[in-house]
Order: structure tokens, then sequence, then C-alpha cells
């Protein structure tokens, strides 16, 4: 019984379908069907794809991630085993406010990226200069530490938003909690041959040895066009056709690197309390 | 394969090359051919939106309402290359991290809305496909021939392997900065079209006007 009515269904629908194949091809009704039709079989080739190769194009980026750890930190070169270099690296779970390590959550699968939207794990922010609307209130950051089990550099994750897109990057830290490893960006969208040139090697080099803070503790740095008056340790020239972009990395680092991001964290790291 | 397939695959390469004859595509060609790896991926992901979407489009030629056609083959070609840019992204990230914005470009690319109009919207399927195939692989000789002088000239390399060791290696060849920025794929095209009409003067396009020359009077 059941089957016959499912047979008489798939005539049905056979011959609605077959009713707008047969209109004519300029008429509004045809031209409706065609639209409608070519859309669904289109959204449905393009999702399907995007959700298959999910999990490849996810473990591609966890890897890419890895290496820029790898890479911000000076350990990186074309051939190393990214596996065993990154293991040298130990994550940890950051709380902002306090500057101290927790370990309520999994290092190694603690996502900071989709905390920043769980009302739970993180606050909005009304001082918003990097544009990133809330914050975790948790971050994962890697050590690396020399032989005698001392701290040698931190990886800290930083992030904000530049001309079309927000960029994600790594800033290294030596263990005085004030002087600058490196810089990279591992994700953003900026202009190519402009905005994007925040890849290029040179420019990065540029953050190599600089300081955050001066003397008095207060926060330095700064991207800009021309030398700020603290001098030449705490300023990265601005990169030129970018000025937005510019603005934008000098934001967010002055965000992270500050009050309301990992300033605490770092004077306890120059306090040696770690 | 009859001759006049045979035609549709070829012609395109040399004859009727899309960039070279028509002066298609050229946007891309300058931003993706430094090196040779990039402009081979570049060209593979053109062949197979070119085929497919000139296959496609002429399959539903003949149901196709005069009034959406445009929209119909921008919606078959756009998605086949988001189909391309999921691929990348999941086997080939680092190319894919390359190409950036240029793979998403390929809809904008002038040869495969081309294809679609003047040759997909009134031939069979495979006709159609071989056509596609045909301009994108007329295209991708040439992405491949600028990518050859761009990163063996500029780099000193090719496919990455050191080919010409650079003075900065301890070797003995100064690699020519300005070949790796987009101009000079300007006059390296340009270079390759004379060349090209010089060896098939039949493709020289016949002048506008003429100059006039003075008369004494």
């Amino acid at each position: 019984m059941a089957e016959h009515e499912n047979e008489t269904d798939m005539n049905n629908s056979k011959s609605f379908l077959g009713k707008f194949f047969a209109l004519p091809t300029d008429s509004v009704e045809k031209t409706i069907f065609v639209a409608v039709m070519l859309c669904l079989v289109a959204s449905m080739v393009v999702s399907t794809a995007a959700v298959m190769l999910k999990p490849i194009q996810e473990a591609n980026k966890a890897r890419d991630k890895q290496i820029n750890v790898l890479q911000v930190a000076g350990k990186y070169q074309a051939g190393t085993d990214i596996e065993k270099a990154f293991s040298a690296f130990e994550p940890q779970v950051l709380e902002l406010a306090t500057g101290k390590i927790v370990d309520k959550f999994d290092a190694k699968t603690f996502d900071d990226k989709a905390a920043a939207s769980d009302p739970e794990l993180s606050v909005p922010l009304e001082d918003d200069p990097a544009g990133i609307g809330r914050k975790s209130k948790y971050k994962v950051i890697y050590i690396l530490r020399d032989d005698q089990g001392k701290i040698d550099k931190v990886i800290l994750p930083i992030h904000g938003y530049g001309l079309w897109s927000t960029l994600y990057g790594f800033i290294a830290m030596e263990e005085n909690g004030n002087d600058i490893y490196g810089l990279q960006f591992y994700q953003h969208g900026e202009t190519p041959g402009l905005g994007a040139e925040i890849d290029n090697p040179k420019w990065k080099a540029l953050w190599s040895g600089k300081k955050l803070a001066d003397d008095d503790g207060k926060l330095q740095i700064t991207v800009a066009k021309t030398q700020p008056k603290a001098g030449k340790d705490f300023y990265i020239d601005a990169l030129s056709g970018a000025t937005l972009t510019s603005n934008g990395v000098d934001n967010l680092v002055r965000f992270w690197m500050g009050e309301q991001g990992y300033k605490t964290f770092l004077d306890n790291l120059k306090a040696g309390d770690m | 394969m009859g001759h006049k397939k045979r035609d549709l695959l070829v012609d395109p390469m040399v004859d009727n090359n899309p960039i070279t004859l028509q002066v298609l595509g050229i946007c891309s060609a300058l931003a993706v051919t430094s090196s040779l790896k990039v402009s081979m991926v570049m060209a593979l992901a053109v062949i197979f939106v070119t085929g497919f979407s000139s296959m496609f489009i002429s399959m539903i030629r003949n149901h196709t309402p005069n009034s959406i056609r445009i929209i119909v083959q921008m919606v078959v070609i756009a998605s086949l290359v988001i189909l391309v840019d999921q691929i990348l992204k999941a086997y080939a990230f680092e190319v894919s991290k390359t190409l950036s914005v240029f793979v998403g470009l390929i809809i904008t690319n002038c040869i495969v809305m081309g294809r679609a109009e003047a040759f997909a919207m009134k031939n069979p399927p495979i006709a159609s496909f071989l056509d596609g195939v045909g301009n994108g692989m007329g295209y991708g000789l040439i992405l491949m021939l600028v990518g050859f002088i761009r990163e063996l000239f500029g780099a000193g390399t090719l496919f990455g392997l050191t080919v010409l060791p650079k003075v900065t290696d301890g070797g003995w060849y100064v690699p020519n900065g300005m070949l790796l920025l987009p101009p000079s794929a300007f006059f390296i095209i340009g270079l390759i079209i004379w060349a090209f009409r010089t060896w098939k003067p039949n493709q020289v396009e016949e002048r506008e006007f003429k100059i006039q020359t003075l008369e004494a009077h």
C-alpha cells in the first residue's frame, strides 16, 4: 500500500518537473524554475565539498599554526620535523586577569578563538582599539624552556582588525617580558602587495630586539611613519601604502601588550614569578 | 578523435591563444607567475574551470532562458571556482596561501565567461568541454612560459630547485629582482605576443586607421 503511494508520488513529481521542462524557454515560469533549480544544485555541490573537505582543511590550519609558532620563535627551517620541533613548546592556558597559568582546561584542545564568543568565557570590550568586540578571558600561550628548565621564550597569540580583515598572529617575547623576539601573522585578508606585506620577512625582522615598555614601565612600542620621541628601540617603521593595516597592527599590539592584554602576565614574568 | 575535435583542443594553444591573440585574462597572468609551481597550479585550476563550466553550461543551454543566461553562467563558473578553492585548501595548502585571492578571481577571468558565451551556448557538451580545456591550456601555456622566465632569471630557481646558483649563496648569478615584480610579467607577455605574431603574421591585427602622409601643396 505504502509502496503504491510512493510510486504515484514519484510519477506525479516527474510529470510536475516534466511540465516545467516542457515550458517555452523564455517564459517567466521557466526562468524562475531554471534559476531555482540551478541554485539548488550549485549550493548542494558547494556545501557538500565544503563539509567533506573541512577536516583536512582544519588539519592543515592546525599544522600551519604550529609552523607559525616555530617560525616566530626562530625554530623553523625548511625540512624541520614539525611535530618533533613543536613538542619542545609547552602549551598552557593563561588567565588574562591574573596573569597566571590555570589548569581548568586542557591546553591542547582549548580553543580561545571559540571562547571569545562564549559569554561564560569572554568579556565584551568597551575600550576596544583592536576592533575585536569581545575578548576571551583565557588564552593559549606556548612556553619554550631552555635545557635547565628555565623559560627561554613565550609565544603569545594576538589578533585585531586591520583594513579588511582580522589579523591573527603570534608575538614571541624573551624571558624578561619586555624584549620582542619576533612577530608574525598566520591569517589575514589584507591586500596582496600592500597590507599583506606584513608577511614580508624584511618587515617582520624589524620587530626583533624591540622593547615594549621604557624604564618607567610605560608602553612605548609604536608602528608609525616617523620615529616617536621614545626612541628607536620602540619604533617599527610602518608599511608604505598600507597605512590602515599598519595602524591596525599598532593598535592590536598595543592592546594585547597593555593592561587589557598580557601586561599582568608579562609583569609576573619580569618578576620571575612563573 | 576526429579532426575537428583535435582542432578544438590544439587551436587555442597557438593559432587562437586567449592571451596572445585575444589578450584576455592578463590580470591574473601578471599576478601569479612569479614562480613556476604557482603558475602550474593556477593553470590547472583554470583548465578545470573552463573545461567543466563550458560542459555544464552547454548541457543546459537549451533550457537556459535568454534573459538570465549570464547569471546562469556565472553561477556555474562560481560554483566550480569555489570547488577548486576548497580542494586547494585541503590538498595544496601552501600554494593556496600564495594564490590567495587569485583563485577566487578565476570567476572574473574573461576567458571562462568568453568561452561560455561564445562557444558553449551554441555547441554540444563534449565539443564545449574540449574547447574549454583547449583554451585553459592556451592560457596555462603562456602562464608557464612567463613563470619559467620569471622564476629562472628572477630567483635562479625552477620549481624551487636551484638552477643558477645565486651570488648570495656563493654562486655566480646575480638575480634580476625586477622579474619578481608584476610589471615584468607585462613586458614578458608583450614580448611573447610579438614573437607569436612574427612567427604567424596572420595574427597581426589590421590597423584601425592609417596615419595620413602629408602632401606638399
